[in-house]
């Protein structure tokens, strides 16, 4: 039988949104390949996951061990080399998360499977993979395809593909034993900590001014703040001005900071990387201030204005006095 | 503490206009500027930092021909002491597995404690060098760390997470840690402290010095192959305001007012 094996990712009691993800896309190829999909779970007291999932795919194969309760690569590998040893799936899918690009490529090696990592597209046709992946940080497609036999290991980009809701089976749920012994682990999970916490909740704002990159320098952060004052908003920003410490984590929109949906969104001076674009779907309206006409920011805005955001912000800021003064 | 950094040397394209070459593999790189890719600016000021605190070495290395000398001797103006370049015509078209069995091999040579790489390259965009090397010599590993603190034996990180999550890991040393942006404010160097390690050798090791067969790298030993390299779609995109500045500026506060409420 051919199986394509998907893993599920949960953290906090909670399944994450990827799973659901690589489910609907592993569901679509399985009619093209002729294949089955089974999702494994892994993890401690997880058995009301896989009764949710037996319902999205042909099979859940559940492994429960309370040395499985938090993620850690060395646990998940051992169990994952001993499940894909014995299964030989054609394909197993995994998604490029926090997760995934912590131990899927070392996995792959382990195993001396081909991986393709972060893929946005996946395309079967005449026996073969078609992979579509983004380089030179999303101005540039590229097209892959493995350089060997199945099994295959690919991890998937979170929101690359949709969930599809539509899909209802009555899978089995086959409970497997762990593999794990007691043995001393190299890496050990000590606790989670919470990193943007601070004064200022962005996710609660109505109206976002966010600031990216095109900024420059920190002494120019005030031209945007001051704008933000003006309209009542609140200033948020993308992951560059937090790496330079431009501005605090706790303003970081973006997968790895805050996801956020306001009404209005204001993006100046930032590109749209996929990690920022991801964290603003939920904004009612986005407008977007660039100097580059071919930055992706524009292709998810609603309004864009092409120009340099040192000329373009003075401008709005003064027709705000303007028009207060009237 | 001896402490090996792998670095890459990438094309920067965030803010130039980019086409794609004839051969529709690759992108048109004449007139783009060529810099040390952005995470391994980071890993490198952490394992020089590292060093200042510690003591020890800095070996820094990296797989590309002669025009990568400019990216090692920018690591060695940071303070790294040694630098190792890997280079052969087989090498050509390897991918992230392909790259780490070459880095493994020059590295087993090596004595150290502790191995760093940018979590991933600002070109290929893989992410799997690191967590793949570490497979490759048997050690622990950690990715996307933003935060680590040497403990004797044992190194303890911070990996980020989504969502302003991080979650905190004790590992025993010799391990591979894959670094994140922002962990640290790399140093300057400028061009005077540049041209002071000019002199200092470069070794350079190439696929017969580190007992590789040519099946193991370049494309025979990838698991991938390059099909195609095209321009994204663009999607249906935004209403963009034209005129004079005042107009557009007006515009923009119309349609806040519409649709955030704006008085």
């Amino acid at each position: 039988m051919n199986e394509i094996l998907v893993l599920a990712e949960h953290r906090h009691g909670e399944l994450r949104e990827i799973t659901f993800e690589m489910v609907s896309k592993a569901n679509q190829l399985a009619k093209t390949i002729g294949a089955q999909v089974s999702v494994i779970i892994l993890g401690k007291e997880v058995n009301r996951f896989a009764e949710v999932l037996a319902k999205k795919a042909n099979r859940v194969v559940l492994i429960e061990d309370e040395r499985l309760e938090f993620y850690n690569s060395e646990t998940y590998e051992r169990v994952l080399y001993h499940l894909i040893s014995e299964r030989k799936p054609y394909l197993i899918l995994i998604g490029h998360t926090a997760m995934g690009m912590d131990f899927a490529p070392s996995l792959a090696t382990k195993l001396n499977i081909p991986i393709s990592t972060d893929c946005i597209g996946i395309e079967f046709d005449s026996g073969n993979f078609i992979l579509t992946r983004q380089i030179y940080g999303g101005k540039v497609n590229a097209k892959v395809s493995f350089n060997k036999e199945s099994p295959y290991m690919i991890t998937v980009r979170a929101g690359a593909f949709p969930m599809q809701e539509d899909l209802l089976t009555v899978g089995e749920i086959q409970s497997v034993p762990s593999p794990l012994k007691d043995e001393a682990l190299a890496r050990r999970f000590i606790q989670y900590v919470e990193a943007a916490a601070g004064e200022v909740d962005i996710t609660q704002a109505d109206i976002l001014v966010s600031v990216g990159r095109g900024i420059k320098d920190a002494e120019n952060i005030p031209l945007v703040k001051e704008l933000a004052d003006s309209l009542g908003a609140t200033l948020a920003c993308s992951r560059p001005v937090v790496d330079k410490k431009w501005l605090p984590k706790e303003r970081q929109v973006g997968t790895s900071g805050k996801t956020v949906k306001p009404k209005v969104y204001i993006a100046i001076g930032i590109s749209g990387a996929f990690q920022h674009v991801a964290a603003i779907k939920g904004a009612g309206t986005i407008i977007a201030i660039n100097k580059d006409p071919k930055a992706p920011i524009f292709n998810v805005a609603h309004y864009g204005i092409v120009g340099d955001l040192f000329k373009v912000v003075p401008v709005i800021k003064d027709k705000i006095k303007e028009l207060k003064q009237k | 503490m001896n402490i090996i950094v792998c670095v890459k040397r990438v094309p920067e394209t965030s803010e130039a206009d980019i086409f794609i070459d004839r051969s529709e593999k690759d992108i048109d790189k004449s007139g783009l500027t060529f810099d040390l890719n952005e995470w391994d600016s980071y890993a490198i000021e952490e394992a020089i930092s590292l060093k200042e605190k510690l003591g020890g070495t800095v070996t820094v290395i990296s797989m590309g021909g002669e025009e990568s000398n400019e990216t090692l001797r920018k690591c060695l103006a940071m303070g790294a002491d040694e630098a190792i370049r890997l280079n052969d015509p087989s090498f050509e078209g390897s991918d992230g597995y392909a790259t780490a069995k070459v880095l493994a091999e020059a590295i087993r040579k090596i004595p150290y404690d502790l191995i760093i790489t940018g979590a991933q390259a600002e070109d290929d965009s893989y992410g799997q060098v690191g967590v793949t090397l570490a497979e490759l010599l048997k050690i622990p590993h950690a990715a996307l760390v933003n935060r680590l603190e040497i403990k004797g034996k044992i190194v303890r990180v911070h990996r980020e997470l989504e969502g302003g999550l991080e979650e905190v890991l004790e590992i025993d040393l010799p391990a591979v840690l894959t670094i994140q942006t922002g962990i640290n404010e790399p140093r300057y160097v400028s061009i005077m402290g540049i041209r002071k390690v000019a002199k200092k050798e470069i070794k350079v090791l190439g696929r017969s010095d580190l007992n590789l067969k040519p099946e193991d790298v370049g494309i025979l030993g990838s698991n991938i192959r390059l099909e195609k390299v095209f321009l994204p779609p663009s999607g249906e995109g935004a209403t963009i305001l034209e005129g004079k500045p005042e107009e557009v500026a007006l515009r923009f506060l119309e349609i806040l007012r519409e649709k955030g409420g704006v008085s």
